[in-house]
């Protein structure tokens, strides 16, 4: 570890802190539906939208109805990719002249990128056509993310309001948060990114004869638009099948930092959006402090373990820490910092290869996946899922103190709590689930690209990331086989919709509630004590779920790594 | 209910449009005006024909050159399509070994890397970046400290001397962004280039 090393870690922090407050400011009012400096322009373009769409965009939902138009919304958008990656040989934008893709992996890569996964199971430039990537994923990108931010807000909406039935308009929401927040970020983003050296062309691939003589075929495409989305709305799936380790995903330490700040931006500034939704930025910022607390310790668990490199490496002794795997540009520090951003919240990006980190240093991204993904989280669904942890925690103060526990004025009752076990519990069943499945079924287990507790690991990775919506792997694993393209979707769609829907619930009851104002027995919710609180549950109920499949994974692999055995 | 179906096809279309055709094509459209050679893959050309990307690694065994990192990327086997063969930086087809920590594999293809670099240069110690594939299999970079491994056998090779080439290292070596981001690095396309240049002079 370095002085510098560290000044680039300190460096992402205090801008990240530095955006939650305008950011936040800025969103709240876009959902509240008043007016930003950008309205002139796409006003006229939203009301366009729900004039063809027939929305009343004054007309409020039911909890169960807004759920209900999210899930329609995903069908739609299910079944335009499958299309059109089974017809992309016939549709325009094809210059590498890419064929039909797969039934199964067009399945998987359908559910991967209509629950914001972004698993990827297709090669990037060796699988999908420009048109693919634009109108299928760059598409999705967009309305994936904006769906988890409009959840969010239905779910803010159920503790800022009192006694009503409604949690907002799932259309307006999702249209509003993709012409107002995400899509202006984007173009100025994007830019940004074509002058770092990525492309952004409809060229086909160029063949290059090399200074040696030999031919190399270089692969282009629209790759900026894609990537500011990618990263902007925490879906990670690559334009290249190397993802952000590619040097055209990302081609400068520059670059790097400025995804690295775009991935946790709008996840972060939703705390602050709930801060001002429910009356007190105070409230927002206790959850950024529970959110910095778990970010700050993975950092420096996988930097420390990343710089003291392998005892394969230290016996040839070759100094400079791990390598494998990582870029000269980003070295050692920029690439664990990107790995704990990158599984902390739900992106998936990678800028280099997980499967090659060190043991411990490849731990804290699949514990930072296995919490949830509320360590700022994806776009949204990091902040519900924080606040489902945050009811569980106030459960917990209220049992020992032996009173009714309440959240920002809100009675958190047996139905609350209920739904928030559900939703949480419903993630381990299925990547503990789908492992132990997998580590019996010979066919699964040949998938594994190390031998020993490294490939137990890979499998364990593919389905806590798939499960999280997150979408990095331990890449050595063959996962397009149709074993893994299966049961990967389902993992997929079980960790987003069987998360979302319980949410919801909590956010239909949450609604109906009165609001009551804090009394002499309230737990305040804003200073040390709760965040010391949550951050406790968040650690014991995640210690015990997944603990054991860890020792059996990169605690026993860190052991015989120390022993020097090799596999 | 029912009444949700119109908005998930309309809405849905309406939004697709904009964010899956309009947005990349308007960026396109801005990108080539304004960054013309970036938006195209930072190309360089040599007598009119491509000879690589400025970003993009590629493959040098020459003695002559400056060698980048091992890659391993691979490419489809021409006699069994459900194979793969190893295909050095393959710009077709990105990624890294995924090999992990304790794998063998590794292990002995480190081992053997380390004892050719040590044959060749037994003054200095082995920079680990000359020995480890990078994640994309593309880096276009080494180390200063790898450029500076390899100076006495380029020398040798083109019969320059030792200053000669580290003069040429020295002055395409980059610092970190702005003194803090990202590490110090030499481009080898940009070096070998430099190299040939200084040849024909």
């Amino acid at each position: 570890m370095t002085v510098v090393g560290w000044i680039q870690i300190i460096l992402f922090c205090a801008i990240v802190t530095a955006l939650v407050k305008p950011l936040g400011w800025y969103m709240t009012r876009v959902f509240n539906g008043e007016r930003t400096f950008l309205s002139p322009v796409l006003r006229p373009v939203e009301r366009g939208i729900y004039w063809v769409g027939g929305v009343d965009e004054r007309r409020e939902q039911h909890w169960l109805t807004y759920t209900v138009a999210m899930l329609l919304f995903h069908v739609g958008g299910f079944f335009l990719i499958y299309g059109l990656m089974r017809l992309q040989q016939a549709l325009p934008f094809n210059p590498a002249d890419q064929s039909a893709v797969a039934p199964d992996l067009s399945f998987n890569t359908a559910i991967s990128f209509i629950t914001n996964t972004n698993w990827q199971n297709y090669g990037g430039e060796s699988t999908l056509s420009y048109l693919v990537q634009m109108l299928g994923l760059t598409h999705q990108n967009f309305l994936s993310a904006a769906t988890g931010i409009a959840l969010a807000m239905a779910l803010i909406r159920g503790f800022s309001r009192s006694s009503v039935r409604t949690v907002g308009n799932f259309w307006v929401d999702v249209t509003r948060t993709t012409l107002y927040v995400l899509l202006p970020i984007c173009i100025v983003y994007a830019l940004f990114l074509v002058s770092q050296g990525m492309p952004q062309t409809l060229h086909a691939y160029v063949d290059a004869t090399t200074l040696e003589g030999g031919k190399q075929t270089i692969a282009l495409g629209p790759v900026a638009s894609q990537v500011a989305i990618k990263m902007l709305g925490t879906n990670g799936g690559g334009f290249f099948n190397a993802n952000a380790a590619h040097p055209f995903e990302n081609p400068t330490a520059l670059s790097n930092l400025v995804q690295m700040i775009s991935i946790f931006a709008i996840g972060a500034a939703m705390t602050n959006v709930f801060g001002r939704m429910v009356g007190n930025e105070r409230q927002g910022w206790a959850i950024f402090a529970v959110m910095g607390v778990l970010f700050v310790a993975g950092v420096a668990i996988t930097y420390w373990a990343e710089a003291n490199g392998t005892s394969t490496l230290q016996a040839l002794g070759l100094t400079g820490g791990n390598m494998e795997g990582k870029e000269v540009r980003f070295g050692i520090v920029a690439s664990s910092l990107f790995a704990v951003v990158t599984t902390a919240a739900s992106c998936g990006a990678v800028n280099a290869m997980h499967d090659s980190f060190t043991a411990l240093g490849g731990m804290i991204p699949l514990i930072n996946m296995q919490l949830g993904e509320i360590i700022v989280g994806g776009v949204g669904a990091g902040l519900y899922g924080m606040l489902l942890f945050v009811v569980l925690a106030i459960f917990v103060a209220g049992l020992m103190v032996g009173r009714t526990p309440e959240y920002v004025g809100k009675k958190i009752e047996a139905r609350e709590v209920k739904m928030a076990m559900l939703a949480i519990l419903v993630l381990p069943l299925m990547y503990l689930g789908w492992t132990a499945v997998a580590v019996v079924l010979p066919s699964a287990v040949a998938s594994m690209a190390n031998a020993g507790p490294h490939g137990f690991t890979e499998v364990l990775y593919a389905f806590t990331s798939a499960t999280g919506n997150n979408g990095s792997a331990f890449g050595g694993l063959t996962g397009n086989t149709l074993f893994y393209n299966l049961t990967l979707a389902s993992s997929m769609f079980v960790g987003r919709f069987f998360m979302i829907v319980p949410a919801m619930a909590m956010a239909g009851s949450l609604a109906g509630k009165k609001s009551i104002p804090p009394s002499a027995g309230t737990l305040p919710t804003t200073g040390g004590l709760f965040v010391g609180l949550v951050v406790g549950v968040i650690l014991i109920i995640g210690g015990l779920t997944f603990f054991p499949a860890l020792a059996l994974g990169p605690i026993v692999e860190q052991l015989a790594m120390n022993a020097n055995t090799l596999f | 209910m029912l009444r949700e179906i119109r908005p998930a096809i309309l809405v849905l279309a309406l939004l697709t449009a904009i964010t899956g055709l309009a947005y990349p094509l308007a960026m396109t459209g801005i990108a080539g005006v304004i960054f013309p050679t970036q938006a195209q893959g930072s190309l360089i050309e040599k007598d009119g024909k491509v000879i690589g990307s400025a970003l993009i690694g590629q493959e040098f065994k020459d003695d002559k050159y400056f060698h980048g990192r091992p890659s391993a990327t691979v490419a489809p086997d021409p006699n069994d399509s459900s194979k793969t063969v190893s295909a050095p930086y393959n710009a077709a087809n990105s990624g890294g070994s995924n090999l992990g920590p304790t794998s063998k594999a590794l292990a002995d293809r480190l081992k053997d890397d380390v004892e050719k670099l040590k044959a060749e240069n037994p003054s200095a110690p082995v920079p680990v970046d000359l020995v480890t594939t990078s994640g994309s299999g593309l880096d276009p970079d080494i180390s200063p400290e790898a450029a500076l491994f390899q100076v006495p056998r380029v020398a040798k090779a083109r019969g320059m001397s030792d200053d000669a080439v580290r003069q040429l290292v020295t002055e395409n070596t980059k610092g970190r962004f702005a003194g803090v981001l990202g590490e110090p690095r030499v481009n080898v396309l940009a070096l070998n280039l430099a190299l040939d240049g200084a040849g024909a002079k």
